[in-house]
């Protein structure tokens, strides 16, 4: 493949720009954007059909993008397969030819790898992933979990500085599910690079540091996922004898930085930190306003997630993470 | 070259654990026996064929029967048995995205996928033609051959005469094995290409024999199936060979070039 020479190799493991994929009328993707560094554990959140796979089938080369870019390591998986070097994964459920033993599928893979992977690394992978013992049968009587296993294994095999997870733990049984992650942060502490889609919220709470969640084909949201939760806390729900005079003693108190909004039955105070909480209830009191209930409000990583995925909600404080 | 080796390698090896590589390779094998066995028990033979009538003087008339009653269906099918499978296999098992994605390039595959296509097809062909040799020679004897300009030549002569006859038959053999290809690229479907191959082959046969379009006869591949003719006679007649070549490989060139093309540019969205 000639013109991948002269792209500039970068420590960048993806750099996605634009990326658009339409298939007819109907657009996949649409102008999603992101960057996953060196060594982050990058959650790619989603629900179901919000083209995560399609942008993770752009992302290793497998389908053309309508418009926009993919650089992994700084190179075009599109301009050949030297882009794919140090990369490593699999889009949705990991696929192997039936008929052929666990151990010569990854001896097939090893082959196309060029890299003469031996008996004795095919061993070692297989010993990661714990299916050493059934590596002599046939793919076609594996179990959707076996089958994930030898995914990661094959994954494995080439050593990668990347790896490109697609719902690794879907279809898993609770204790596969739990050894899926544990493995997957078992990786992740070895220093490679992990870029995981997931539906599962608790998943990516539990795995990676970095999160980029897609609704629909876009990205709402891209960064970490501590700044996340961070815009969910500070908020404080105040309900009192006299909400008219409480809104305005709240906006009148220094320390409450945001506007006082009025949701339900009660007051929504934003930007507060404790000690200010604090004064206010004082003022409050003093202003003849008993408190009925102050107490704070921390939106569960949960509603933010549904809030950017599944449409606008009047008192979750999100519009400072979206980007 | 090293990694279409490997691609090559590999494709032999999974042809191998597939049921598909040896019905094929079975039919080719059973087919000259049987044959053999019904020459064994009745005293005629087939005599509008070319070689019909010298089927009980020497086994090398065997296989030359064997290839022109092969050509209407059963060898293209046989041929498109695995070239209809190999890609669309691949599909089919969701696979492509696995092998796509190690450090292999598209057109690595492809060409190590070509190969092992023309290597069944032509394991399956040399296979029936040595069964019918052998097992013919055991019936009929090996005996000097009548040629088609009426000389006779000897058994070693025949010999050598029948190996080179199956050599050219291969030409067009490598055509449906394109053909064959293109399909299971395209289609993605194994059963459709396998079928649609078949159906290309018997449709030029139909238009071979439909009358008043005779003109185009020698521009069917079902036609450079008996160009092999040629070489039965004496002196040697190259024109049909050097035909079946050229006419052999305007079908081949275009239908792999579509393949490969294709097969490059898709969108690997299954799996």
């Amino acid at each position: 493949m000639p013109s991948v020479e002269h792209q500039a190799d970068t420590d960048v493991p993806i750099e996605v720009r634009d990326l658009v994929k339409t298939y007819g009328d109907i657009t996949a993707v649409d102008g999603v954007s992101l960057t996953v560094e060196a060594g982050d554990v990058f959650g790619y959140l989603g629900p179901n059909g919000a083209g995560k796979t399609t942008s993770l089938r752009m992302m290793l080369g497998l389908i053309r993008p309508t418009s926009g870019s993919v650089r992994l390591f700084g190179r075009d998986p599109l301009l050949g397969v030297r882009a794919l070097d140090g990369v490593a994964g699999f889009v949705e459920a990991p696929r192997f030819y039936p008929y052929l033993p666990g151990r010569k599928n990854l001896e097939l893979l090893a082959g196309l790898d060029r890299l003469g992977a031996d008996r004795a690394k095919i061993d070692e992978v297989l010993d990661v992933v714990e299916l050493r013992d059934r590596a002599k049968d046939k793919v076609g009587g594996y179990s959707h979990g076996m089958r994930q296993r030898l995914g990661i294994a094959a994954a494995l095999l080439r050593d990668p500085r990347l790896l490109l997870l697609d719902e690794p733990a879907t279809g898993l049984d609770p204790a596969g599910m739990r050894d899926m992650r544990l493995l997957v942060r078992r990786l992740a502490d070895s220093g490679m690079t992990v870029m995981l889609s997931s539906h599962l919220l608790a998943e990516v709470e539990e795995l990676c540091n970095r999160v980029a969640i897609v609704r629909s084909g876009s990205i709402v949201y891209e960064g970490s996922l501590a700044d996340l939760k961070r815009t969910a806390s500070g908020t404080w729900r105040l309900r009192t004898t006299d909400d008219e005079r409480a809104a305005a003693v709240s906006a009148a108190q220094p320390g409450i930085e945001t506007e006082v909004a009025r949701v339900r039955d009660a007051l929504v105070l934003r930007g507060a930190g404790e000690p200010a909480i604090a004064d206010l209830s004082i003022a409050l009191v003093e202003s003849g306003v008993g408190i009925i209930e102050l107490t704070p409000h921390v939106a569960s990583l949960e509603d933010l997630f549904f809030a950017l995925t599944e449409g606008e909600s009047a008192d979750t404080p999100i519009a400072e993470g979206v980007s | 070259m090293g990694a279409v080796a490997t691609v090559y390698r590999w494709e032999l090896r999974k042809l191998r654990s597939q049921k598909r590589t040896y019905l094929g390779l079975g039919a080719a094998v059973v087919v000259p026996v049987l044959f053999v066995a019904a020459v064994a028990s009745r005293p005629g033979g087939p005599q509008d064929v070319a070689f019909g009538k010298y089927i009980h003087q020497t086994g090398l008339a065997i296989p030359l029967v064997l290839l022109l009653f092969g050509s209407v269906w059963m060898y293209p099918l046989i041929t498109a048995l695995v070239a209809g499978d190999i890609v669309a296999a691949e599909d089919n098992n969701g696979t492509l995205k696995t092998i796509l994605t190690r450090s292999v390039d598209r057109g690595q595959i492809f060409t190590g996928k070509a190969l092992a296509t023309a290597t069944y097809a032509i394991t399956a062909i040399v296979l029936t033609c040595t069964v019918a040799i052998v097992a013919g020679s055991i019936v009929s004897g090996f005996n000097p051959l009548t040629t088609l300009s009426g000389t006779r030549i000897s058994a070693m002569k025949g010999l050598g005469l029948v190996v080179a006859s199956m050599g050219v038959y291969l030409i067009p053999i490598m055509a449906v094995a394109s053909i064959g290809l293109l399909l299971s690229t395209v289609t993605r479907n194994s059963a459709a290409a396998v079928v649609g191959t078949l159906m290309f082959s018997l449709l030029l046969q139909l238009v071979g024999i439909l009358p008043g379009l005779g003109s185009l006869h020698p521009y069917l591949l079902s036609t450079q199936f008996n160009s092999w003719q040629g070489l039965l006679r004496e002196p040697i007649d190259w024109a049909p060979i050097v035909r079946a070549v050229w006419v052999s490989l305007l079908y081949a060139v275009p239908a792999l070039g579509v393949a490969a093309l294709v097969f490059l540019r898709r969108d690997v969205d299954g799996g």
